[in-house]
């Protein structure tokens, strides 16, 4: 009996010690270095999902390379859009070309690019009147 | 030797990647201590005060109105701003006009917050840069830490109600 309360609580600790030291450091890097995520729907076509719905891409995500939030137009950025009233987290890829409203744009560019939260193509969002995006090209 | 050296610097190196991805799941997603600087929440926070933020009430869609949030800025994406919630999406916001005589409304639109700081003279929020996304607000004030003679809960809105919800 005594010997496997011991043997317990051993593999308890290293369970403990496992967890504390893999999850931060797995969470830390998929938030600030880079994470992997499909694209769903039709609308980066051909650039992205050029199969329909056959076939699904799968993108990595780098979130090091805007932590100066530095974006250029022409790059493909994801976005995050939250909803308080319904709860729902719903991103878009989207090639922005040079618009004249971009500047508008530049909060949501802001939030987009930490790339969180990457579920996509539930439902496409527009938002009147600035935040509105065109897809062009 | 230099291979005790070089297994302290690794252990080193190891410990503090450990404790610094801990302490930025914590910030990230538990809460922490914020230093808040300006003059825009007086009376309730002066400038140069210390609290607490929670971040627990942004991810699991707390934010009530009359809450005092940290969100990103809109005119600058590196630094935070703080504010009180307003109103929330589908709210209805009153605006008085300078000279007080016309007063117009506007609707919050999904997934936006209005914001506005409790010192309304002197207060860049929602009536500047207009609704704020949702994502932008980073965690939710509500316990004040410095200075010790205010220590405590934060109070309620000092401001009159200037919205109706529909």
């Amino acid at each position: 009996m005594a010997l496997s309360q011991g043997w317990v609580k051993r593999y308890f600790k290293a369970f403990c010690k496992g967890f504390f030291v893999a999850v931060p450091v797995a969470v830390t890097f998929l938030d600030r270095v880079a994470c992997v995520a499909r694209v769903e729907g039709a609308s980066m076509q051909p650039s992205l999902n050029p199969g329909g719905s056959q076939s699904s891409d799968v993108v990595l995500l780098n979130h090091w390379k805007v932590r100066n939030f530095e974006v250029q137009r022409g790059d493909i950025v994801s976005l995050v859009f939250e909803n308080i009233l319904s709860k729902s987290v719903a991103c878009e890829l989207i090639h922005v070309t040079g618009t004249q409203d971009v500047a508008e744009q530049t909060s949501i560019f802001v939030v987009g690019v930490e790339g969180k939260e990457i579920r996509l193509g539930h439902r496409i969002f527009y938002i009147e009147p600035a935040f509105s995006f065109r897809v062009e090209g | 030797m230099l291979r005790g050296v070089l297994g302290k610097t690794f252990r080193l190196v190891g410990y503090t990647i450990q404790y610094g991805c801990i302490a930025h799941c914590a910030f990230e997603y538990v809460g922490g201590v914020v230093m808040c600087s300006g003059p825009s929440m007086e009376p309730t926070i002066q400038n140069s005060d210390i609290v607490f933020a929670e971040n627990l009430s942004r991810h699991f869609y707390g934010i009530q109105r009359g809450d005092i949030v940290i969100a990103k800025s809109p005119s600058d994406p590196k630094s935070n701003i703080c504010k009180r919630v307003i109103g929330l999406e589908g709210d209805k916001i009153l605006s008085n006009s300078p000279s007080g005589f016309f007063k117009s409304h506007s609707y919050v639109p999904t997934g936006h917050v209005w914001l506005e700081g409790d010192n309304l003279q002197n207060s860049t929020d929602s009536r500047y840069y207009g609704p704020v996304p949702y994502g932008l607000i980073r965690g939710r004030i509500f316990f004040k830490i410095w200075p010790l003679s205010d220590f405590g809960f934060l109070r309620d809105r000092p401001n009159g109600h200037r919205f109706s919800d529909d």
